[in-house]
């Protein structure tokens, strides 16, 4: 038994003799779980707007970059203790998450988030409104004073809404729409609350020199117009 | 996978399901099921290998081994699972790291903690930043087995010290009489009639470790309850070839059916397990 120890602890150091310097692969973790910033395509693969951007911006930055998904709610502690490299999960930049982290300067315009609701006669005060936990929408909602439910993943805070657990879901307009416009049963109200300073790059407070580097490609992208084209592409909200 | 697979839209039920139940995705939830048995596979008898040295210590006449294996059934048993997953886990990695970190890199000057951030030198990472995913993927399984191991053996360490307590004492005055040695005593008596002892509360534990391999996604393996959640969420025509509503419910009913299937199959197994220990023994399982 202690042999089979004994050959993992083997596997993980041998496969631990190649060589590295600096970051020669840059790890990058995401969620996996929020088209259309990011999502797991058929074959399995993460994909969506912040894949197109991650290795464009990695192929600028001349990186080795590779996806990992990770559970949201377990994002940052994760990038603290080393497991990936950086955050690309649609993550808004915030004061509370910028005591723990850095961020990137910001890849998107801050974008107003929206109530999808069941009926348009949902009172937003007096309901229950859904949001994936760790957001900046679940902060907002209990900041205000309102009912809120918390679920761990942004597929789960839909299907709240549509088994009538909760009234509304609040949530980025982009994740929303797609669901507002292809399901009769679900709706915008008019109601939309501007919360979030955009969404940046999440990277350890130590590792000065891998945002600059990203700092500079997210730069470069914003000045040749081709960030905006992704935008608008993958309609995540207002272009540069 | 199949080649009438590229245009979806056109396809009737029957072929439309082959094709859905083939995409990568699905390859990545069978492959889960793989994940899973290994885990068990490797995890039960490592658990209760961890269980007999728990149980034996326990039962040493040398007080610091006894106090050892006492400690360790008290604590991992009285800490949750799931504190001792996001706890000790990271503890163990960071323990690892440290020490390469030591070892390889002994010009380093700068302290391994940043404020909230754990920082080795490159070559420390465990596994490197360079290798690819399924090396990843491969560390945080062998932390998963090494963490189930540890916890569900100090639950068999306190199964089987009460089942070696429970091997009548005349068992072992016999022996001593014949003029065996403690030693002999213990491997030629009380082993082997403990397990009949054991058996009940052993196989009560190897039912609960199959149930707690969810457990596995807290390290960055994708398990059979991530794949059937990712899987079963609903998709919109746009991000898929595939668009479907929610059918969490079918996927999680077929885990249900797995589940349950695998448990009936260990109760059958165990059972005649029981009657084959139970031969010739003056027991309550013997009938």
């Amino acid at each position: 038994m202690k042999n089979l120890i004994l050959t993992t602890a083997a596997l993980a150091l041998s496969a631990g003799m190649i060589l590295a310097d600096g970051h020669s692969v840059v790890r990058m973790g995401t969620e996996g779980a929020y088209p259309p910033w990011n999502f797991l395509n058929d074959d399995g693969e993460v994909a969506g707007f912040e894949r197109e951007l991650g290795d464009e911006l990695c192929a600028r930055a001349e990186l080795t970059c590779e996806w990992v998904v990770n559970d949201w709610d377990s994002i940052i502690p994760n990038l603290v203790s080393g497991n990936y490299d950086t955050i690309i999960a649609g993550m808004s930049i915030t004061d509370a998450r910028d005591e723990v982290i850095d961020f990137t300067s910001n890849y998107t315009l801050p974008d107003p988030s929206s109530y999808l609701a069941s009926s348009m006669d949902v009172d937003v005060k007096g309901g229950v409104i859904a949001a994936q936990s760790n957001t900046i929408q679940a902060a907002f909602i209990s900041e205000m004073g309102m009912t809120l439910v918390e679920y761990p993943t942004p597929e789960e805070t839909i299907q709240a809404v549509k088994s009538g657990e909760a009234d509304a879901v609040l949530a980025d307009k982009s994740f929303l729409t797609p669901f507002a416009e292809d399901d009769a049963d679900l709706m915008f109200l008019e109601q939309e609350e501007m919360i979030g300073g955009g969404v940046g790059m999440g990277i350890r407070e130590s590792d000065g020199e891998l945002r600059e580097k990203f700092n500079a490609a997210i730069a470069s992208m914003k000045a040749d117009g081709s960030l905006n084209a992704l935008i608008t592409k993958w309609e995540i909200g207002e272009t540069f | 996978m199949f080649s009438f697979c590229t245009d979806p839209d056109t396809l009737g039920q029957a072929n439309w399901l082959a094709c859905y139940l083939t995409t990568g995705k699905h390859m990545g939830l069978y492959w889960s099921f793989v994940t899973v048995l290994v885990l068990l596979a490797i995890t039960a008898p490592l658990a209760l290998a961890f269980g007999f040295g728990g149980a034996v210590a326990a039962r040493s006449q040398i007080a610091p081994l006894r106090w050892f294996g006492k400690g360790y059934t008290a604590i991992v048993r009285g800490v949750p699972d799931i504190a001792f997953f996001m706890f000790f886990v990271i503890a163990l990695d960071q323990a690892f790291e440290w020490v390469r970190h030591r070892v390889l890199c002994p010009s380093w000057t700068e302290p391994v903690r940043q404020g909230n951030d754990f920082v080795v030198c490159a070559a420390a990472k465990l596994p490197l930043g360079t290798a690819p995913q399924w090396v990843h993927e491969l560390y945080g399984f062998g932390l998963a087995i090494v963490t189930f191991a540890i916890v569900y053996g100090a639950f068999a360490a306190n199964v089987l010290f009460g089942a070696m307590r429970a091997v009548p004492r005349g068992q072992i005055e016999t022996a001593e009489a014949y003029g065996m040695s403690r030693r002999q005593a213990f491997w030629r008596i009380l082993v082997p009639q403990m397990w009949i002892y054991a058996l009940p509360g052993l196989s009560n534990l190897w039912m609960l470790l199959i149930k707690a391999t969810p457990l596995l996604f807290l390290l960055g393996v994708e398990d059979i309850v991530y794949w059937a959640r990712e899987l079963g969420s609903s998709r919109q025509p746009r991000f898929t070839d595939y668009p479907h509503g929610d059918w969490r419910l079918w996927y999680f009913l077929g885990l249900l059916v797995f589940y349950l299937a695998f448990t009936k199959l260990s109760e059958f197994v165990l059972e005649r397990l029981m009657r084959r220990l139970s031969r010739g023994q003056a027991t309550m399982g013997a009938t």
